[in-house]
């Protein structure tokens, strides 16, 4: 178990070696490159030069790819120059961060929520209304552009019935003590419960938009695995014991119809991150996701740096927890 | 061997039948679809201590007979009709809760492949205890030294290391060895063998037949055995019945049976295994044509299409099963009189 | 809640007969010839039982029905769109302040843009550039994706290595960001860069699609056999291995020509799509639209509607597709 861990963190350092590379080809690779970007309008033949040698860029390639290889293992990834002028780039992505983590666990709960239950149901009513409601429901929500969806409860909850609200992570004029930066755990720290309930309201409408898509796909992979294992021997071994149907369904058909559930989880996380960038744009969370599509559009390199890194090592880790965790539910993976 | 055989023959005999199927008929109907009768009419006895096998081709309806004494096969697209006596109640009109309860207490069944029969991620010590706790009551706790002492009855050596360990961990033949604990682990009074050893190895083959042999013999469990296999009937059953399109062709006992068989299906199976005895260049026999070729059973034999000894009325008339008047039951118009002349 | 032994005996054995007569009605397949050469592939009957299976399925017909109206409605958009969607014709009813939208009025039944183009006119004429981002995108992630996959499959050793390296690593970035970061490294942003842009993150995922299905191919027992009768190297990945491997790419392509379309419509969202919008596109439109959300959401409703539909045609005719060359679904 323990080499099996040890082995698979090996193979991440590898991966996030590659990762960084590429981001530095691709940050070397941006139109105007880094100068034109941090100058803008004021670029002058000389201020360019100047800068240039400042920033090392006249260096060779290697050079250059050690220098920022010891800047981001030192943390140090430039001042932001788009989204929030001034501001470290680092220190913005921190900052940034607890909205958009709340934003995901909120929206994988609610996709496994919905879809692992939903998606064994369907499996046990094969072809019935509820089934095939389901399935329809599932094709339709893929099909769906998440920030248009995220448009449409925006627009029919909080607009149109004002029922939530309409964008934001808290409400004007709410005066809430910050300990985390997770205003829906800070509020419950602080025994603040209103500031906590605030805080949940803001996350709903896009949680739910964010869910869509992890929701569909669990529920898909969750019926046809409950459809498949149902089939199985063991099933029908278990069956042939007498064993009370409770103890069937859970011991027997979805333990193991869970195993590839969990692995499409750790995949989901990877769309959540992108799908986070599009919600968060609708409702104005500013979270990392809202900070990326600015920096993006205001070609902030510094803060794309951080994110892009970031959100590919968060990828990486997840896919390595879920690794372990399907170690440790899987006996066939953890006793070889 | 002989005289210890029909001992156990005749006491066999005294007793009442334990499990008593009654004109078995199972009806396969999808919706939109021609409805498939699998099992046609299938009668049997089984006595304590007893092993009888049902022997036939994949499709001849024998794990279909199996399962409906289980009561596994699905309610919906499946209609059982008939009777299967077990000490005096019909277990196809038994509840679904009542056959649960019934099911690994009364009734056990072991299957034919012991790894995609075992569930790869519950340790095996739990796959036999969840018996025991389930029909005895008993805590996990209580259930786990009962299982230990079942897979060491089973000829599972270290079984205490065993209990933890999982499907994958173990050998076939542990499998299967497992498979039978837990069948057998709430002491069941019929046992259902669905092929217990065609996806195993031919030593370890023998080994699970004599585990069988004992079990039955020691506990006085009643043993169906369902197989292709004519050498596993051989040196298991006490009675055979061989079953051919749904229904039986041919019965009666394993010694007489196989020394002259009369049904030409029966003369066919025995004709398509090699024999170690035979004389050299001796070619086997197989029965030609397959399962797909068969007539209805209404108005025809349905074996006529591939048999050698179809005469006319084959063709014409469904054949009754009847007695031969020396405990032998055939199915046949045109029965074998001296097996030697058709095979060779 | 019972496990289904229907499928051990009655449909079992009619799906042999079935599968049988395919083989018979299409061409016979692993027959060897008297040249020693395998002429036919299992592929064959594969693809001929699925299609049989699909004709019947009313989840395909209702995907394919969708996905040929669309291509129709692109193809003849332009003649029967009522007018030019690159004209101002309403030009003169924008209110910049007041009411930036003109509503609809006769002769432009669903009102126009803010610069006064014919909405119904746009939406139709859409279809034709969204067709192209699909179709482009699918086709230029389908080739690289091929070429990779099998100079990997095909050669083995560290050449596979190298790009399953690659490749893996291009699959730990979500795709969507990789599409962003990819388009936002064309200096001029248009239609050309949002179609790579989509189509370079398809590469690694049909690459790697097609290795496994290649690998799993390359052991099967026919190409075995190929090989087993001196059958070329060449001659046998051609011809054996990857046409038998194809059958989950093409479900792949199917369901790509979908996200493509949804993927446009991000990137256009985010402000990193085809900034030139005098040839509209639904996904284009639709990221336009988000100015306007509180007073005129039709101006998203109908991009999105169009996107959604035509998303879920080539989504059903995918998921058939798996479902009906799945030999484990076959039931």
């Amino acid at each position: 178990m323990l080499r099996f861990i040890v082995r698979r963190l090996l193979q991440m350092v590898g991966v996030v070696i590659v990762l960084s590379l590429l981001v530095f080809i691709w940050l070397r690779s941006l139109p105007g490159g880094t100068v034109s970007a941090m100058l803008g309008d004021r670029a002058t033949p000389e201020s360019t030069a100047r800068l240039t040698k400042q920033l090392g860029l006249d260096q060779p390639l290697w050079v250059q790819y050690g220098r920022f290889v010891k800047r981001v293992l030192s943390g140090d990834f430039g001042l932001s120059t788009g989204v929030l002028p001034g501001r470290d780039a680092l220190d913005l992505f921190l900052s940034r961060m607890p909205a958009t983590i709340e934003l995901s666990i909120l929206a994988l709960i609610i996709a496994v929520a919905a879809g692992i239950p939903l998606g064994y149901l369907a499996a046990r009513r094969r072809a019935s209304t509820l089934d095939n409601l389901s399935i329809v429901g599932s094709l339709v929500g893929v099909a769906v552009p998440v920030f248009f969806l995220a448009f449409v409860l925006k627009y029919i909850f909080a607009i149109q019935l004002g029922v939530l609200p309409v964008s934001g992570r808290q409400s004007t004029g709410l005066d809430a003590t910050r300990v985390t930066g997770f205003f829906v755990l800070d509020g419950i720290l602080t025994r603040e419960w209103d500031a906590s309930w605030d805080a949940f309201k803001h996350l709903i409408l896009p949680a739910l938009a964010l869910s869509s898509i992890p929701f569909a796909v669990i529920f898909r992979i969750t019926r046809a695995s409950v459809l498949e294992v149902m089939d199985e021997d063991y099933v029908r071994t278990a069956e042939s014991k007498g064993l009370a149907t409770s103890t069937i369904r859970s011991r027997h058909i979805l333990r193991n119809a869970l195993l590839p559930v969990i692995t499409t989880i750790g995949l989901q996380t990877g769309g959540l991150l992108v799908g986070a960038v599009l919600t968060e744009r609708v409702f104005s969370l500013g979270g990392v996701g809202d900070a990326l599509a600015t920096a993006f559009t205001l070609r902030d390199y510094a803060v794309l740096q951080v994110l892009i890194l970031a959100a590919a090592v968060t990828f990486v880790l997840v896919n390595l927890v879920v690794d372990i965790l399907y170690a440790v539910i899987d006996p066939r993976v953890r006793t070889r | 061997m002989t005289e210890t055989i029909e001992n156990v023959q005749t006491q066999a005999n005294r007793n009442e039948a334990l499990l008593s199927v009654r004109d078995l008929r199972v009806t396969f109907q999808r919706h939109g679809e021609k409805p498939f009768v699998a099992v046609d009419g299938v009668s049997f006895d089984v006595r304590p201590g007893e092993t009888v096998g049902l022997v036939g081709e994949s499709g001849c309806g024998k794990s279909v007979t199996s399962l409906a004494i289980m009561g596994l096969l699905p309610r919906r697209g499946v209609k059982v009709e008939g009777e299967v006596d077990f000490q005096g109640t019909d277990l196809l009109r038994q509840s679904d809760d009542q056959m649960r309860d019934r099911r690994g207490r009364d009734l056990g069944m072991i299957f034919q492949d012991p790894l995609s029969s075992l569930n790869p991620v519950v340790p095996i010590g739990v796959q036999v205890t969840e018996v025991l706790e389930r029909h005895r009551g008993m805590s996990r706790k209580a259930a786990t030294p009962v299982a230990r002492e079942m897979l060491d009855k089973v000829g599972i050596p270290d079984p205490e290391r065993r209990l933890k360990d999982y499907p994958h961990q173990l050998s076939g033949g542990m499998r299967q060895r497992a498979l039978i604990a837990m069948a057998l682990a709430c002491q069941p009074r019929v046992l259902i063998a669905d092929e217990p050893t065609t996806a195993l190895d031919v030593t370890i083959q023998a080994q699970i037949l004599a585990l069988l042999k004992d079990l039955v013999e020691d506990t006085g469990t009643a043993l169906v055995m369902i197989t292709h296999d004519l050498g596993v009937v051989a040196g298991l059953c006490d009675r055979v019945n061989v079953l051919y399109g749904g229904k039986i062709v041919e019965r009666g006992d394993r010694h007489p049976l196989f020394a002259s068989p009369r049904h030409p299906y029966t003369v066919g199976l025995l004709g398509s295994i090699p024999r170690l005895d035979g004389t050299r260049g001796e070619r086997l026999t197989p029965i030609p044509g397959s399962v797909s070729d068969n007539l209805p059973w209404d108005s025809a034999c349905a074996f006529a299409p591939r048999c050698p000894n179809a005469i006319e009325v084959c063709r014409e008339a469904r054949p009754e099963l009847l007695d031969d008047g020396g405990g032998r039951w055939l199915r046949c118009h045109n029965p074998v009189e001296n097996p030697l002349e058709v095979t060779r | 809640m019972t496990p289904n032994p229907l499928k051990t005996q009655a449909d079992r054995r009619k799906e042999r007969i079935d599968d049988l007569a395919a083989t018979a009605g299409g061409s016979p397949s692993g027959t060897v010839t008297g040249a020693g050469e395998i002429e036919e592939s299992p592929g064959v009957s594969l693809i001929a039982s699925a299609w049989r299976r699909l004709r019947r399925n009313p989840v395909f017909l209702v995907g394919a029905g969708i996905t040929l109206a669309f291509v129709v409605l692109a193809i003849i958009a332009p003649w029967i769109a009522p007018h030019d969607p690159t004209q101002g014709l309403l030009l003169d009813k924008v209110r910049q302040q007041s009411n930036p939208i003109p509503g609809s009025e006769p002769g432009f039944p669903l009102g126009a843009d803010n610069r006064g183009r014919d909405l119904l006119s746009r939406l139709l004429v859409g279809a034709q550039q969204t067709l192209i981002v699909g179709v482009g995108a699918t086709v230029i992630g389908l080739v690289g994706g091929l070429t990779l996959g099998t100079l990997a499959g095909a050669f083995g050793g560290w050449v596979d290595s190298f790009i399953m390296r690659i490749v893996d690593v291009m699959l730990s970035i979500p795709s969507l960001l990789l599409a962003m970061s990819l388009a936002a490294v064309a200096a001029r942003p248009s239609q050309m860069t949002v179609i790579l842009a989509i189509a370079i993150v398809e590469i690694p995922i049909f690459a790697r699609l097609l290795r496994g299905s290649m690998l799993a191919v390359r052991s099967s027992d026919h190409v075995l056999a190929a090989r087993a009768l001196g059958v070329k190297q060449s001659a046998v990945v051609f011809r054996h291995i990857i046409p038998n491997s194809l059958a989950p790419v093409i479900v792949q392509a199917t369901i790509v020509l979908a996200t493509a379309i949804i993927d446009a419509a991000a990137l256009s969202f985010l402000g990193l799509g085809n900034p030139d919008d005098r040839k509209p596109e639904w996904g284009q439109m639709l990221g336009a639209s988000q100015e306007f959300l509180g007073d005129h959401p039709h101006l998203a409703f109908y991009p999105a509607a169009c996107i959604i539909i035509v998303a879920l045609g080539f989504t059903l005719m995918g998921e058939s597709l798996r479902e009906a060359l799945d030999p484990k679904s076959r039931r």
